[in-house]
């Protein structure tokens, strides 16, 4: 299997990368830190991928995005799996105070990966195979006032993701919307971890587990499904009032 | 572990406890601190394995080298593996079976780092014939809180390469280790099991299995008194050699249990509930010598299958004594031991007893010796446990004993200076900004902890 994985050196993507690098899966890893990279990279070619190449590059420069792709699809011979791992996880605090910083965490999270989306569904639509994964969240369930930047982001991606499934379903081309709930990561390092942060090795598997039966919409773990049935549930009268 | 705010980090025994100034988790061996730059001392800790105050450092700060746990390369020709330092047994154990490898020494669980196997050369049921982890390690990379990554291995600074295997983290973090991997045909034990019902008989039995069988371990009943002394079972096994067994798929294990709370050790761990188990677990096996292959889990890692096991003990938590006393006096002494352990009411279930082997270990602190092994629980009574376990250090001392650290939170900075001729000489290479609780009340800089 033929896989690009953008932001490689998040700890959920390299987790699930680890599943499929035990089938023998060949990887172009992009991110923006050539030693991450290269940390992942070995990690995965000792797990079985028959190779591991790494691609420096900053996916928020949107300019660079059909390069990016055309390079990927060299390398491999091809694409198969592209999962899109990137994102940041912003002072929502901040956010409220500056556009700037608002429209900074929409580009990391959500245009950068529009626009990845845009160019991929493309070349999967002619070739009529291939699959899109995308780490989205649960954030992007309902808006929440301790986090709705992101939360935006996220719904604006997983949004996005339906659309694209609906279009792309004729063609055979899977489309993955993975909605992790909170998870105990770099990312969330600064976070208090309570009994709801699940590793990223659940998730990873989660994942992989997700992408070869061909789901749509992958909570990880299931358990989340569950949490935000009841929270999209709650009424908006009573929901604007409560501090979740 | 981490205690339930994630504050501070917990030994296996529970006790002492302590409180961190600060945990550092680290992500990426290619980004990491200035050790220099904390307040305090350091010391790294990897899942809390240890039993004692070794992987402690009160007040000070932790490097939490837990999520370090990418694999860098493996030579498959050569059994050669490079990893990070938080890669754990199980993750190595994971990788290498399905390859035909396995670890070349393991202690009784797998969920140990790969940094803390080599900072307390930890040994296993083939101590006898494979000698201990760090005997199998070929190089690591030490980082010091100067800021430097220095490459160690018996060729490349040997002294600090000595001093770090059993240095209980104190010369330095490791970042990534390398050691050789042990060539399997299949994840299978040839096992065998055999009831002894005296203390001379676990002599006879250990003559008889250790030239013949790679691993060994006995469980022993204290409690029946002379004249036997103990009673037990003698567990010994080899790597079966079938290669058509080799593609029979390891059955998953079962689901683990799981301790979900603190039990009270005065229900679990009384003179009449241990001699209940010890009868059963005695005579479960019906007859005397029993045969039979299994996979590889159950017999290496019985107690891994039962989660946080160490809550059986309360919250109070429970002491690991863990010794070995010379072969000179070797049946004379730990007769005389066993005796005091019977007499004074305190026991527990899990008293593994076996014969060390004569394999020198290139640690400047490594615990096994040649002589005779036992290691033992005690609940944590409060000072009338620790009263007991100073006058068992006299009987153990009295035939040349020396106690682990990895499983030690009170022996006497006297104690560990007599067992550990080498201490001085170590001390040279300890980083002068890490530290532990260990070492700080060993060397006599604190005073052993008051009883929580």
């Amino acid at each position: 299997m033929k896989i690009a994985i953008i932001g490689a050196s998040s700890a959920i993507a390299h987790e699930a990368a680890k599943c499929f690098a035990r089938d023998h899966a060949e990887f172009v890893l992009v991110g923006r830190s050539e030693d991450k990279l290269s940390v992942v990279a070995d990690d995965l070619k000792v797990w079985g991928a028959q190779r591991a190449e790494i691609y420096v590059q900053d996916v928020t420069d949107l300019e660079q995005h059909e390069e990016l792709l055309a390079h990927t699809i060299e390398t491999l011979g091809g694409l198969d799996l592209i999962l899109i791992a990137h994102g940041t996880l912003g002072d929502q605090r901040k956010s409220e105070l500056s556009v700037a910083e608002t429209l900074k965490e929409l580009n990391n999270n959500a245009i950068s990966v529009i626009s990845l989306l845009t160019l991929v569904a493309n070349y999967f639509e002619d070739r009529k195979s291939g699959c899109i994964a995308v780490i989205s969240s649960v954030a992007g369930d309902r808006g929440r006032k301790s986090n709705y930047v992101y939360g935006t982001a996220k719904a604006t991606v997983s949004t996005f993701l339906q659309g694209l499934r609906n279009r792309l379903a004729k063609s055979g081309v899977s489309v993955v919307t993975i909605k992790p709930g909170t998870v105990a990561t770099p990312m969330t390092a600064h976070m208090k971890q309570g009994l709801l942060f699940a590793q990223p090795k659940v998730v990873g598997e989660c994942i992989y587990n997700g992408i070869k039966k061909h789901h749509d919409v992958i909570y990880a773990p299931g358990y989340w499904r569950y949490i935000m049935f009841v929270i999209k549930s709650i009424p908006e009268s009573v929901f604007k009032k409560l501090s979740v | 572990m981490f205690s339930e705010n994630k504050q501070s980090p917990t030994s296996w025994g529970r006790y002492p406890k302590v409180k961190s100034k600060q945990v550092v988790p680290l992500f990426w061996r290619s980004e990491l601190p200035d050790l220099a730059s904390f307040d305090g001392s350091v010391l790294p800790y990897g899942y809390g394995r240890s039993y004692g105050d070794s992987c402690l450092n009160d007040s000070g700060v932790t490097l939490d080298a837990s999520r370090l746990t990418n694999f860098i390369a493996f030579d498959d020709q050569e059994g050669l593996l490079k990893c990070e330092a938080g890669v754990s047994l199980a993750n190595v154990l994971e990788l290498a079976v399905p390859r035909g490898w396995f670890l070349p020494v393991s202690p009784g669980t797998k969920f140990v780092s790969v940094g803390g196997a080599i900072a307390n050369d930890v040994h296993g049921k083939n101590h006898h014939s494979a000698g201990t982890f760090g005997c199998h390690v070929t190089q690591f990379e030490l980082l010091r809180s100067t800021g430097e990554h220095i490459i160690c291995s018996p060729t490349q600074n040997p002294e600090l390469f000595r001093a770090t295997i059993g240095g209980l983290g104190l010369t330095g973090i490791i970042i990534w280790a390398e050691f050789r991997l042990k060539r399997i045909v299949n994840p299978y034990i040839d096992t065998v099991s055999v009831r002894f019902e005296s203390l001379d008989e676990f002599f006879d039995l250990s003559a008889e299995f250790e030239p013949q069988y790679e691993y060994s371990v006995s469980w022993v009943d204290m409690l029946i008194g002379e004249p036997n002394t103990c009673r037990g079972k003698f567990s010994a096994g080899n790597n079966n050699q079938d290669p058509d067994l080799a593609k029979k798929p390891l059955k998953k294990s079962k689901l683990p249990l799981s301790i979900p709370f603190d039990l009270s050790p005065a229900l679990t761990v009384n003179p009449l509930s241990l001699k209940a188990f010890n009868e059963l677990y005695y005579h479960v096996q019906v007859q005397k010598r029993v045969e039979k292959t299994s996979s590889y889990e159950p017999f290496f890692y019985p107690l891994d299958s039962i989660h946080d096991w160490n809550r059986m003990y309360g919250s109070r938590g429970f002491f690991q004594y863990q010794f070995v006393i010379p072969f000179e006096d070797g049946r004379n002494g730990m007769r005389s031991i066993m005796r005091f352990i019977a007499k004074n009411d305190e026991g527990s279930f899990l008293n593994v007893l076996k014969e060390f082997g004569t394999r020198k270990s290139p640690g400047m602190l490594s615990f096994p010796r040649p002589g005779v092994n036992l290691a033992i629980d005690f609940a944590n009574r409060g000072p009338r446990t620790l009263r007991f376990l100073d006058k068992l250090d006299r009987v153990v001392e009295d035939s040349g004993g020396a106690f682990y650290p990895a499983k030690d939170a009170r022996m006497s900075s006297a104690s560990f200076k007599k067992c550990y001729s080498e201490w001085d000489e170590f001390q040279k290479y300890i980083d002068p900004k890490f530290s532990s609780t260990f070492w700080r009340r060993v060397t006599g800089e604190e005073k052993s902890p008051v009883l929580v």
